[in-house]
């Protein structure tokens, strides 16, 4: 203990004598933590909000919708949640808080929106009350659907920000009526904007009660739809799950190994596949990192190994004096992991800085998130590199012969 | 009661297939505060009986006895632990260290010793004050004369205390002068008590001794008493 103490002092004393070789030295860790920590950094400050993303959907819901399985896409056909399987599961599940069914206007696309001669396009969901719960809807002027708005198919809209915009409605829009798919709907509410996600608007909706968007889709035959449901609890979660798939292949007519032609999905499910996909990512690119820092090790291993060579006479010096092999095996091993350790945190610091500037220059990107652990691997596993490389540049010296090593010039 | 004891000391090299006789069937006895200085040309043997005495280097043959401690068969580390509490080393060409202070280089044998920082502060700075350099403790080597280099090594030779001060060629890099002002300090230590080996190629130095031992060929040839020095204590 008492020897490291020293070894420490004279290990940093020696790193300040040589300044500049000291910074070539450990700049090869320093160019591998760096590196390591800018890429970590954006990477989890994607994920990180990513899952901010889902956590709108509550940890107790879980989701239904129509998958058509490859080979019956080939046949032409579609498969579709009906009004009809959304009031089965209505009537047949129990432990639901509320179902929240969503109709789109036209799936996965966009709608024509017109107000005062201006055409603008968003996408227009039709669902209740519980939607605003389920999607995390903030409202800033005006109030959101209501459970009588459906039970009494009222014409009213709330509307995403930069749909306003579009529009040109004016900054608090309720009270004026907007012309979607042959009727006019009255704005009753403007929601909180939400900003952008991967440059995608996340505020270019209009959302109108669930029995509207029916009698407005009308002369659409089948419509597709999107439910989500509240559960009292989740410990009754995979019965539930049962429950609805029963009821969806009774109702869907499949027969005894044919393909579910719908998904029943939980948010742990969407978010995990997300999180596969990125410390996949994770993993590899650490992997391509830690080769830098292994070249930065070697670095190290030769820039120590010359300076046990220009040392030789002052390590023949200690050891005439009474240095014992620890006390110089331990100087040279300190000194490479000083060394080391000094790339470390410099590389942590600018692979911050350069994560920070990263995020920060590609729009709409996530901020950079540094996890501590991140820093504790990178900070370990430059110490580990000064260990593994300082110990045979250390131990050259620690063997060194006295008599020897005094007449070496 | 001896400080030193050496009984049939060989010491053999090989240079290729040939043995080369550095030191052959060396007796000696050394008592404490003994004033001693081996003398020789090149090649006598010299060097070897240092680097022997000094623990550095261990005889193919024979017993060394330092304070009644047979050190002939002791471990690299176990002869580290010797050199740094029995015996106090001044080189040639000083061998300090040339980026740490005259303290710092100084305390250094305390740090092995492991003596903790304050105790080794104050011990270094009288070791300093006792060869009158207590003003330039702050100095590194490369800024001190030649002189002041050799009294930091000889600060650093009695920091600890040890049972022998050994020097070899002490002041073979320094001037007439400085060479007299070492010498006297060499002469105030051993009047203090101090056991003093020196090897020394040159007899104005060895003049300085009590006991001469001349070596040649890795053989004692002369071991006398110094007749005038003996007479004027």
């Amino acid at each position: 203990m008492f020897s490291l103490i020293e070894s420490f002092r004279s290990a940093i004393s020696s790193v300040r004598a040589h300044g500049f070789r000291s910074f070539l030295t450990t700049l090869g860790i320093i160019i591998g933590v760096s590196s390591t920590i800018a890429v970590v950094s954006v990477i989890q400050g994607l994920s990180y909000s990513i899952n901010q993303q889902f956590e709108g959907f509550g940890s107790n819901s879980i989701s239904v919708r129509s998958f058509t399985p490859r080979s019956e896409r080939l046949k032409g056909k579609i498969a579709r949640i009906t009004p009809q399987d959304v009031e089965r599961i209505r009537e047949g599940v129990e432990g639901v808080e509320h179902i929240t069914p969503t109709l789109g206007s036209n799936v996965g696309g966009t709608s024509s929106i017109k107000y005062k001669g201006i055409e603008a396009f968003g996408q227009v969901a039709g669902s209740t009350y519980t939607y605003q719960a389920v999607q995390n809807i903030d409202i800033k002027h005006g109030r959101f659907l209501s459970y009588s708005d459906n039970q009494t198919r009222r014409k009213v809209v709330v509307i995403g920000e930069k749909l306003r915009e579009d529009l040109s409605l004016p900054k608090n829009p309720i009270g004026e009526y907007i012309f979607f798919a042959g009727e006019w709907l009255k704005v009753i509410g403007l929601a909180e904007p939400k900003g952008s996600f991967f440059g995608f608007s996340q505020d270019n909706f209009a959302v109108v009660p669930y029995s509207t968007m029916q009698s407005l889709n009308g002369n659409l035959l089948e419509p597709d739809i999107f439910v989500q449901l509240q559960l009292k609890n989740l410990d009754n979660l995979e019965q539930i799950k049962g429950k609805i798939k029963r009821i969806l292949r009774k109702e869907h007519r499949l027969k005894p190994g044919e393909d579910d032609d719908f998904k029943i999905e939980t948010p742990e499910q969407l978010t995990s596949g997300i999180s596969d996909v990125i410390s996949m990512l994770t993993i590899v690119l650490g992997g391509i990192v830690s080769i830098s820092l292994i070249v930065g090790g070697i670095g190290i291993m030769n820039i120590m190994l010359v300076s046990v060579t220009e040392r030789t006479r002052e390590i023949g010096i200690c050891k005439a004096i009474g240095a014992k092999r620890h006390h110089i095996l331990l100087q040279f091993l300190i000194e490479a992991v000083v060394l080391s350790l000094l790339g470390g945190i410099i590389g942590i610091l600018l692979g911050y800085g350069l994560g920070m500037l990263a995020s920060a220059s590609i729009p709409n990107f996530p901020p950079a998130n540094v996890p501590l652990w991140a820093v504790g691997i990178a900070f370990g596993f430059s110490a580990g590199v000064g260990v593994l490389f300082g110990i045979l540049p250390a131990a050259k010296a620690a063997n060194l012969d006295p008599i020897e090593a005094l007449r070496y010039e | 009661m001896s400080l030193i004891l050496l009984e049939d000391i060989c010491k053999y090299y090989y240079m290729g297939d040939q043995q080369v006789k550095a030191l052959s069937h060396i007796n000696l006895t050394i008592k404490p505060n003994e004033y001693i200085a081996f003398i020789g040309s090149s090649g006598s043997g010299k060097s070897t009986m240092m680097n022997i005495l000094g623990c550095l280097d261990k005889p193919t043959k024979g017993r060394y006895l330092l304070n009644e401690k047979n050190v002939s068969t002791l471990t690299q580390n176990e002869l580290a632990d010797i050199r740094n509490k029995e015996i106090g080393f001044i080189f040639q060409s000083f061998n300090l260290l040339p980026r740490a202070s005259a303290l710092n280089n100084v305390m250094l044998p305390l740090v092995y010793k492991g003596i903790p920082l304050n105790l080794r502060k104050n011990l270094a700075k009288e070791a300093l004050e006792k060869v009158n350099l207590a003003d330039r403790m702050d100095h590194i080597p490369s800024e001190l004369s030649g002189g002041q280099r050799q009294r930091v090594a000889i600060a650093r030779a009695l920091v600890t205390q040890p049972s022998i001060l050994l020097a070899d060629e002490p002041t073979g890099n320094l001037d007439s002068q400085t060479t007299q002002d070492i010498m006297t300090l060499f002469d105030e230590l051993h009047n203090e008590g101090q056991t003093i080996i020196m090897v020394t190629h040159e007899d104005d130095i060895a003049e300085h001794c009590h006991r001469v031992v001349r070596l040649s060929d890795g053989q004692i040839v002369e071991d006398y008493e110094n007749e005038r020095k003996l007479a004027n204590v």
